[in-house]
């Protein structure tokens, strides 16, 4: 007879064995993302080598090798060139950019009134924030403080020559701080006008019309190098005897028509994507123009081209570095005066310097298309099909 | 467009109040209150700014003996810098009142571009500098036949150096840049064997290289070069203010009169020098300028006389320790020599 | 009693003339003429009394003058004798050269970067996104002394170039090459390649009618490739090898001889290309990933390998998305080649500044400036909008 011997029969499921080495975690996800096919694997062989050739200098260079701080050119260059170092070194010489770095906010802004820029920078940041982030109430009063009364007190502040405060020549300023007030001003001027600029192209009014058309497209067609160019050298002649343009102003005068032309064609792309029936609509309800332009249909386009707004806004960011042309001095073209300082003129100098602006421009302007892309998330209202 | 064109000369007018303009230049400084004086962006020994923003120097030393002249005060004086580009347009423009910034008096400046030059207050000339570590057994700008040359754009030295070499028969490889610094660092960083400017600039330069021991100035000098102040056409007592201070400046220099014994020569005898300070009974020595009779004084007290100034910001008590060579006085053997001031 | 009025008898409501939008759209644009007239004539008063004052001959007679300065780069003949409309020249032309090779480079890594940033390879789609946020978000011009200070400058001095294969050298006053010096019969070589390429557009529509008739392909490719590099070098042997090289040597200060491709051009030229890749990457992505996945996903139903998919069906439809875009990259690059000005390359901006210097004619300078670019700026649109044209999808 045999006997039922349950001893050998499982009584629990066995636990289920993990995938296969090759098919599951690090591994899986290497063949899947890196050798899924030959022509895969070649290329991250060489995506490899390109990685392995570059970053480990770099790193080497930026941090490893570098030097931190020093009084002067001697800790950035090699014995054959008159410093400290080892022949055959190479490292970035933060040194420089620790050394000047005050002048790289400030250019030379009187010292002993430094702190106004200061002050000054600590109201943007304050207004500003609350601005950006959308659950902060108040944003109208916000608004209205950042862009009609911050001008104000920061042209009070900066300028100076009132309220017992030193006048301080916009010749001196320099660094981040032209950068800054050129930008916040580029902004904040061809955005209103860029709008104008946009509804005067779709005006039915031929004269305005072919005014903005021949505008946008002049100052589109050419480089923003020769319209500053214009603003230093024509504009002068172009004023009556003796009346004269601060340069700072007249810098600020071509960025912001510039941008302004940029920015209108943007608007008209947002406005053109606005569907008829917004428009008659608008016009059935006894809107005047500006009442549905203000009303119904700014408030839908705007929306639409708020990526394209946004990289305009940066284009001019990245464009406040050719003022250097006529004879102002922002970040970059303070960093690049000071590679003439024979205190620090050695091989590394200039790379680190352009580093350091490089790395400056690049957090704000990848910092504003980051927001962008937030913002677009944000107001997308769901008409995407 | 309207929109634009209102909106800028709205905020011109309401920002920055235009200045009465030609005609009128002392009373707009007086109002105003300094001297737009337009000066190098930065060029060590004739007009630069330390790291706080305070200019010194040998063309901006000029700047501040016209503001002492007229407000008795040397530092009433706003540096404009500007580059090679923009200094004629800056002066046109009346963005600044006097230009003293070593600038070559030409014909073609004094006319078709609309300018008075005030005098010379530095007689140089066009020269070259190589690295002599680099160029052993070079000395001579003969030498010279296919090398790239750096020089700045928009100067007389642009044309100087073509007229020089297709005179020699000599070719090169001019490397041109916009700005100063550009220039200069391409010469550092050794992208051109020879650079090229007045001499004085050479020794400017020499001064501001990492290893200035390393570079030799080359004794040719192919072009003259009188640097002087410069005014617009049109106003003339402006014009004479800026060249009788450079003269009063030369003159001081040549009766001895100087900063330290500026007081004691007020009671001095001799009549020439008490005629030139303003303190004979009923002198007009300044009034006939529009200043006060004073003026010399002021100039002397607040800057010192041209000898001083020239030692203390490029000669022998600066690093740049450039000879006075043509710019000595008459009297020694120069030829910077003053029309009476009488 | 007073009956009361129908509707319809009344006069439709007559508004005051003021409220009329036609009248008072033409209101409104007399007045902005006038405004405007005003304004024009209000300059070009201050402008002529200003010149007059000056002192400046307004006009373009001064192009005809003789220029007096050197330019380092010139493609047509130029010396210190010619004009200052012929320095002006050489400008245009070498605008033109930096923005045709930027624009051919810029293309071709922008559409690497482009697809490498859609690759299903993580490494190499991470490069590419690296690549591309790193150089969008820096301002073309620290691009450009990115490579020329920071590059280009600390090479070699010309006594210590790097040398490098084919006769070639690197150092930090340009990149030399040897400089094929035709001799007698070499004419027959262009001729030679002429014919090549006629044969190949030839052949390229022969085989195109075949495979539109029969379905049969035809290698165009390769045998293009051949005609073209075989034809010359057919006609190079019939005639003996009639080439010789001119190498660079060691001169006293430069290397001599050879063709040398200035560190200027070249930092121009990189930061250029590369600035301009990075916006084009994005372009191409956003035209690939506009394309339905339903056109990837048929053309993997019917069969299509990968490779031909994307450049058969994926590639042809983002054309039309990408083409638009492209041009204004195009564009861009043309207009910041102008800050050639800040390196001293001589571009149309650089000599035209020099000539502003030496003439004091600013004016007119400018005005050859705007021209010049909207003219640029106007055939390449042109040429792109025919482009688009061509490419645009023909419905039936």
């Amino acid at each position: 007879m045999q006997q039922q011997d349950l001893s050998f029969v499982r009584t629990e499921l066995e636990p289920a064995r993990p995938a296969p080495a090759g098919d599951r975690g690090f591994v899986r996800w290497l063949r899947v993302n890196l050798f899924a096919t030959p022509l895969d694997s070649v290329l991250t062989v060489i995506g490899l080598l390109v990685v392995a050739f570059t970053i480990p200098p770099i790193l080497r260079w930026a941090f490893i090798d570098a030097v931190w701080s020093g009084a002067d050119r001697t800790v950035c260059a090699t014995i054959a060139q008159g410093g400290i170092q080892p022949d055959g070194w190479s490292g970035a010489c933060w040194a420089f950019v620790n050394a000047k770095f005050e002048q790289f906010m400030y250019g030379r802004y009187t010292y002993s009134e430094r702190w106004r820029v200061n002050l000054t920078a600590i109201i943007f940041i304050g207004l500003l924030v609350p601005l950006l982030v959308p659950r902060v109430p108040h944003k109208f009063l916000n608004a209205v403080a950042f862009f009609i009364v911050f001008p104000i007190v920061a042209f009070i502040l900066l300028v100076g020559g009132w309220f017992g405060l030193d006048y301080v020549a916009t010749s001196l300023w320099g660094g981040m701080l032209v950068t800054m007030v050129l930008s916040f001003v580029g902004i904040s001027v061809s955005l209103p006008l860029g709008i104008l600029l946009a509804l005067g192209r779709r005006s039915r009014l031929p004269v305005v019309k072919m005014l903005c058309v021949a505008f946008i497209e002049t100052v589109r067609g050419v480089p923003l190098v020769t319209v500053l160019f214009m603003a230093s050298v024509m504009l002068p002649l172009f004023l009556p005897a003796g009346m004269t343009f601060d340069r700072f102003l007249r810098a600020l005068v071509g960025v912001a028509l510039f941008a302004s032309a940029y920015m209108a064609e943007v608007v008209r792309g947002g406005l053109q994507a606005i569907p008829k029936g917004q428009y008659e609509g608008a016009d059935s309800l006894g809107l005047s123009y500006w009442q549905s332009m203000g009303l119904i249909v700014l408030p839908q386009a705007l929306k639409l081209v708020i990526p394209g707004i946004v990289n305009t806004f940066i284009g001019l960011f990245k464009d406040t570095s050719l003022v250097y042309i006529i004879g102002m001095f922002d970040l970059l073209g303070i960093v690049r005066q000071n590679f003439a300082d024979a205190n620090w003129a050695s091989a590394q100098t200039p790379m680190s310097g352009l580093i350091f602006a490089g790395f400056v421009f690049w957090i704000f302007c990848f910092g504003m298309s980051r927001y962008s892309i937030y913002m677009e998330r944000r107001l997308d209202t769901g008409h995407r099909r | 467009m309207k929109k634009l064109v209102t909106g800028i000369l709205g905020s011109a007018a309401l920002v920055f109040s235009a200045s009465a303009g030609w005609g009128a230049t002392l009373d707009d400084v007086k109002e105003r209150g300094t001297l737009r004086c337009g000066v190098h962006t930065g060029l060590a020994g004739f007009a630069a700014p330390n790291d706080q923003g305070e200019w010194s120097g040998f063309d901006y030393d000029l700047c501040r003996a016209i503001a002492s002249a007229i407000f008795g005060d040397p530092s009433k004086v706003e540096a404009v810098p500007t580059n090679a580009t923009e200094r004629f347009t800056a002066l046109q423009s009346g963005e600044i009142d006097v230009l003293s910034r070593n600038t070559t008096w030409t014909l073609s400046r004094d006319t078709s571009l609309g300018f008075n030059f005030a005098g010379v207050n530095y007689y140089d000339g066009q020269g070259f500098m190589i690295n002599s570590t680099k160029l052993p057994g070079i000395n001579s700008a003969l030498q010279l036949s296919g090398a790239a040359i750096c020089v700045q754009t928009g100067t007389t030295t642009e044309l100087n150096l073509a007229d020089y070499f297709a005179a020699n028969n000599m070719d090169y490889n001019p490397v041109v840049f916009q700005g100063f610094d550009e220039t200069n660092a391409a010469y550092e960083a050794g992208r051109c064997d020879a650079y090229t400017t007045d001499q004085s600039g050479l020794y400017a330069l020499r001064l501001t290289l990492a290893n200035p021991d390393e570079h030799v100035v080359l004794p040719e000098i192919i072009s003259k070069e009188p640097l002087g102040p410069a005014v617009r056409h049109g106003d003339d007592q402006w014009f004479d203010i800026v060249k009788w201070t450079l003269f009063a400046m030369i003159q001081a220099e040549e009766l001895g009169i100087t900063q330290a014994n500026i007081e004691e020569m007020k009671g001095s005898d001799n009549p020439e020098i008490r005629r030139i300070l303003g303190q004979e009974a009923d002198s007009s020595i300044g009034t006939v300028l529009g200043l006060e009779n004073d003026w010399v004084v002021k100039i002397v007290s607040g800057v010192g006389n041209y000898g001083e100034v020239f030692e203390r910001n490029i000669g022998q008590e600066s690093p740049l320790k450039i000879a006075r060579g043509l710019n000595q006085l008459w009297t020694k053997g120069g030829i910077q020599y003053a029309p009476p001031i009488r | 009693m007073a009956s009361p009025t129908s509707v319809h008898d009344r006069e439709p409501a007559r508004a005051s003339w003021f409220y009329d939008p036609q009248i008072r759209g033409i209101i409104f644009q007399v007045l902005v003429a006038i405004v405007l007239v005003l304004v024009v004539y209000w300059i070009i008063g201050n402008t002529t009394e200003n010149l007059r004052r000056a002192n400046i001959s307004s006009g373009f007679g001064f192009l005809n003058r003789r220029s007096g300065f050197d330019i380092s780069q010139t493609l047509i003949e130029y010396s210190a004798n010619s004009t200052f409309g012929r320095a002006i020249m050489v400008g245009l032309v070498n605008t033109i050269l930096v923005a045709v090779i930027g624009i051919v480079t810029a293309t071709i890594i922008g559409f690497i970067v482009g697809v490498g940033r859609l690759s299903r390879n993580w490494l190499i789609a991470k490069i590419c996104t690296v690549y591309v946020e790193v150089f969008r978000n820096i301002p073309p011009l620290l691009v450009i002394f990115f490579w020329y200070l920071g590059v280009l400058a600390v090479l070699p001095g010309a006594r210590e170039s790097v040398d490098l294969p084919f006769g070639t050298y690197l150092n930090n006053r340009g990149f030399y090459m040897p400089m094929p010096v035709w001799g007698e019969g070499a004419w027959l070589v262009p001729v030679a390649l002429v014919i090549a390429l006629a044969m190949s557009f030839f052949v390229a529509r022969k085989a195109h009618q075949r495979q539109m008739a029969t379905g049969q392909r035809f290698p165009v490719l390769w045998t293009s490739l051949a005609l073209i590099v075989g034809l010359p070098l057919i006609a190079l042997a019939a005639m003996g090898f009639p080439l010789t090289f001119d190498m660079p040597e060691q001169g006293a200060f430069n290397l001599v001889g050879g063709f040398a491709v200035k560190p200027e051009f070249l930092s121009l030229y990189l930061a250029l290309s590369f600035y301009t890749a990075s916006f084009i990457a994005e372009i191409v992505r956003a035209g690939i990933l506009g394309v339905s996945k339903g056109q990837t996903e048929a053309a993997h139903a019917l069969g299509i390998r990968p490779g031909p998919t994307l450049r058969l069906v994926v590639i042809p439809q983002a054309m039309r998305i990408v083409i638009p875009p492209l041009t204004s990259q195009y564009l861009n690059l043309t207009k910041n080649s102008s800050l050639a000005v800040f390196i001293g390359y001589p571009d149309l901006v650089q000599t035209g500044q020099t000539t502003m210097n030496q003439t004091g004619q600013a004016i007119e300078v400018v005005a050859i400036w705007m021209l010049i670019y909207l003219g640029l700026s106007l055939s390449t649109s042109a040429f792109m909008n025919w482009f688009n044209a061509k490419m645009a999808l023909v419905e039936r």
